[in-house]
């Protein structure tokens, strides 16, 4: 029997940044694919990687190890990495984990641009 | 508190696309409780937290193996939750489960850590014979509204 396990992840490029859209959960067994589409993105070398995360409604440490490890590679690189659009419910996942003030966090994708 | 059988309890296989409905279950049943929504996501989050921790380190990622996942309420003062999560995994220290230092920021590691957060009792033992067991409950603050019972709103009748 076939099982959807992946997200589907939005992909837009602009002014030399990407911007990812994942939709749906982000949870053990759809955070693979938003790793996957992050590491092809950081491939690409862009100057900013924007992760927007209003199709998010759900994301459990999973993710979380995902977008620290994907801070650590935009970090390596010298380049941004800007998350946005989160929810009160996403939001509230980054501050039992302590882990808001390691991320920039924007409103919008338009502020993550320039954030 | 009055143990007894469960009032829901699903075995579902260490599979991780089960998880979203595991944490539908346990949201839903937790709103039903008196929880605010908020308390409701986390509650659900401690779960699948706790649930990929038996996956990923009791199974090693095994997606055919039996896990069960009991729900009770809690009686006492504004009421709350009580949930059981079984496993016949490889048993481990007790005392060996810890949270990991948050300022060493690095992938994975946090779920210990977030199911201590969000849940007001945490306990690990080991099942007798085969497996672990983790037992968590969370307790509805008493500044909430009205106490809430799992009782059927057309009394249960039809």
């Amino acid at each position: 029997m076939a099982e959807r396990t992946g997200l589907a992840i939005g992909r837009e490029e602009r002014e030399g940044a990407i911007i990812l859209k994942p939709e749906g959960d982000v949870d053990m067994s759809c955070s693979p694919a938003l790793r996957d589409a992050i590491r092809r993105a950081q491939d690409a070398r862009p100057k900013r990687l924007v992760v927007d995360l209003s199709a998010v409604e759900y994301m459990d440490s999973s993710g979380l190890a995902t977008l620290v490890e994907a801070m650590k590679v935009a970090r390596g690189q010298k380049a941004a990495l800007v998350l946005c659009n989160m929810s009160a419910k996403v939001r509230a996942i980054f501050e039992i984990a302590r882990l808001h003030h390691y991320f920039t966090i924007t409103g919008t994708v338009e502020d993550a641009m320039i954030g | 508190m009055k143990d007894g059988r469960p009032h829901i309890m699903v075995e579902m296989l260490s599979n991780p696309v089960y998880l979203s409905g595991a944490r539908q279950l346990v949201s839903s049943v937790a709103q039903r409780l008196g929880f605010d929504e908020v308390a409701c996501s986390q509650i659900a989050l401690a779960v699948d937290e706790a649930l990929c921790n038996v996956i990923r380190h009791g199974y090693d990622r095994a997606v055919d193996r039996p896990i069960w996942l009991s729900l009770w309420p809690v009686e006492e003062g504004k009421g709350g939750l009580r949930i059981v999560i079984e496993d016949e995994a490889k048993q481990v220290d007790v005392d060996a489960i810890k949270s990991r230092k948050l300022e060493d920021v690095r992938p994975g590691g946090l779920g210990v850590h977030i199911i201590r957060e969000v849940m007001d009792e945490v306990k690990y033992e080991r099942r007798e014979g085969a497996g672990m067991r983790l037992t968590l409950v969370k307790r509805v603050p008493m500044t909430a509204g009205p106490k809430a019972t799992p009782k059927c709103e057309r009394g249960c009748d039809g």
